[in-house]
């Protein structure tokens, strides 16, 4: 009879631990999709008030210019985070994958250390280092290749995008660095040594030897990376001091959102740009996960 | 040509002077190749946090007069703690006057509530899904992995209207409780817990331990790399998050150190010497976090990753 009880008792365990799940995912995510769903074909003033209109929140937003805008500078920031942040780090990874543990902690330590800091913080300080003449990365640049001293970086729409995209390699680096390194160490190394022996030069073993073995873990890079970047929001909002640049130059979706949602008011509309937002997320990252063709392996 | 110029045309040389002197072993020349590169990164990726570390100390009316520090002659003039006495000076609120101490508090609260939370549910749940047999699972796991794919910002708008309807406006629980059991904590623990022999937890049914304890007494301390990551990114993530409270928090006693030094530069305001000493501030406890931390993170993010 006690190994009854007790049995029904361990039966009945699970669902306990997973009770606080339970109650959270209902109160704030199933409950807050289903509300979003239909936020989204509603027309709100302020938290209080709305009406039912059917499509046009939709329709307004897949027509208005700003939101084309904020969509081709979110695509532009997307492939230059996969075409020039991965490739980067992938770089700094092999550089360092070889070096002594005590080097390579050190390195890894610094060349990380920006993600500590909040994007927010991150906006800010580099608000201040792309001033013109005096910033700090004007210097450097005129000193480097007698270039750029007088750019007006977050004035210039022509420019505002390229500083963007420079803060958010200085942040994300290291960060997308640090999975590098722990997908090299799959890398066989007798592998390696026996495509030297046969005469490989360093860049076919890269394609054919480190390439395949680390592509689990690019995938996974990858599709994060270009998930963050899609969803990329205060880095921008803090960099151009809570505005989108000059003629929206610095206009992201989610930017795109949270002016329709939170300084217009107009909650059904933030509602259905984050429902193309994540059907466009959705595509994207599955067409990546199906051309990696890990989606059997990678779960 | 300048100072930036020759310092690097020496380094290429000496690159090539090693080449030249040691053609039979290139590989003393490569490895130097790569630290030079290294070290040029790593300054460039340093640059900045020098900067800030300058110029909060640097006298606001001189800013951006230098590009690091002033010429030593000028520095009892030009260096002072000015920026530090600003920011802690007190500020008039609709709740009376408010010390930039009380942020720091309450950044520290808000974040070390969110981590202990976070962890307790999420790994509570892994454990749930990595140890046990029971109905539903299957979907559960499903329903969780296709949570992952919609972005938070979607929820943005319903759950603040859900937040304003069940008046928990201007309180902590709006930013504590929607994210309490974050489901990729559930996915990492699950994975940490996975590899754990089974016969551990009957050996402790069998001594008479119930399954709570079993968890908390088993489980956990073997999981301890796994928790410190996830501790670490929880507490990063808090600390640092800007729009939680923006949206949520009206009342200027109550708000966290992102929003508030975010007011010294806004549209209206320009004190970044204020700005740039208190972000030095708002540093440091992440900063040490990460040194404590730093093996279990790097092992405990790496391992979701690699693993899959």
């Amino acid at each position: 009879m006690k190994d009854l009880k007790y049995r029904a008792y361990v039966k009945r365990t699970p669902y306990l631990f997973l009770a606080p799940y339970f109650c959270l995912v209902c109160i704030f995510f199933i409950y807050p999709l289903i509300s979003a769903f239909l936020l989204s074909f509603q027309q709100t003033n302020g938290p209080k008030s709305k009406a039912f209109v059917g499509l046009s929140n939709y329709s307004f937003v897949l027509t208005d210019p700003d939101f084309h805008k904020a969509v081709k500078n979110t695509a532009i920031y997307a492939v230059f985070s996969i075409f020039l942040q991965l490739p980067i780090s992938l770089g700094l990874a092999m550089l360092l994958n070889t070096a002594k543990d005590k080097t390579k902690g050190f390195f890894r330590l610094i060349i990380f250390s920006p993600n500590l800091v909040g994007q927010i913080f991150v906006g800010v300080i580099f608000s201040v280092l792309f001033v013109p003449r005096y910033g700090l990365f004007n210097r450097f640049m005129q000193s480097l290749i007698y270039w750029g001293l007088e750019n007006r970086w977050l004035e210039n729409p022509t420019l505002v995008l390229p500083a963007v995209i420079i803060t958010a390699l200085w942040m994300y680096v290291g960060f997308n660095m640090i999975y590098f390194l722990a997908g090299l160490q799959s890398v066989d190394k007798s592998l390696v040594e026996a495509a030297r022996i046969d005469g490989a030069n360093p860049w076919q073993v890269f394609w054919n030897v480190t390439l395949p073995a680390i592509k689990p873990v690019a995938t996974f890079v990858v599709v994060m990376s270009t998930i963050g970047s899609f969803q990329l929001f205060e880095l921008p909002f803090s960099l151009l001091k809570g505005e989108f640049g000059p003629s929206s130059s610095g206009l992201f979706i989610v930017s795109y959102l949270y002016q329709m949602a939170f300084r217009a008011g107009d909650l059904g509309t933030g509602a259905a740009v984050g429902w193309i937002l994540t059907l466009m997320i959705m595509i994207i990252s599955l067409t990546q996960i199906k051309m990696s063709g890990t989606l059997e392996e990678g779960k | 040509m300048n100072g930036i110029h020759i310092f690097l045309l020496c380094l290429a040389a000496l690159f090539v002077l090693l080449y030249a002197l040691q053609p039979k072993r290139p590989k003393i020349a490569f490895t130097y190749l790569r630290y030079i590169v290294l070290a040029l990164i790593a300054a460039m990726v340093m640059a900045p946090f020098f900067w800030l570390l300058c110029s909060a100390f640097k006298d606001s009316s001189v800013l951006m007069k230098y590009t690091f520090l002033p010429p030593i002659m000028n520095w009892a003039k030009e260096i002072n703690l000015s920026n530090f006495r600003e920011l802690f000076k007190s500020q008039p609120s609709m709740e009376g006057n408010v010390y930039f101490w009380q942020y720091i508090i309450n950044s520290l609260f808000l974040a070390s509530i969110t981590t202990i939370v976070q962890m307790f549910f999420s790994s509570m749940g892994g454990y749930a899904l990595a140890k046990y047999d029971f109905k539903g699972k299957k979907i559960i796991m499903f329903f969780m992995l296709a949570s992952m794919m919609i972005p938070g910002v979607v929820l943005l708008a319903p759950v603040y209207k859900l937040i304003v309807n069940i008046g928990l406006m201007d309180t902590y629980w709006a930013l504590v409780l929607p994210g309490a059991c974050s489901v990729f904590g559930m996915f990492l623990f699950r994975q940490a817990i996975v590899g754990i022999p089974k016969d551990l937890i009957e050996a402790g049914r069998i001594d008479g331990c119930s399954e709570f304890s079993i968890y908390m007494n088993l489980i956990m301390p073997l999981v301890r790399p796994m928790t410190g990551a996830f501790c670490l990114v929880t507490f990063l993530g808090s600390w640092n998050n800007f729009l939680g409270p923006q949206v949520y928090i009206n009342a200027q006693s109550k708000l966290t150190l992102p929003v508030v030094l975010n007011q010294y530069v806004g549209v209206y305001a320009n004190q970044y010497g204020v700005f740039l000493a208190g972000t030095l501030l708002a540093i440091i406890p992440p900063a040490i976090l990460f040194f404590c931390l730093q093996k279990e993170f790097i092992s405990g993010l790496s391992s979701g990753a690699v693993k899959g």
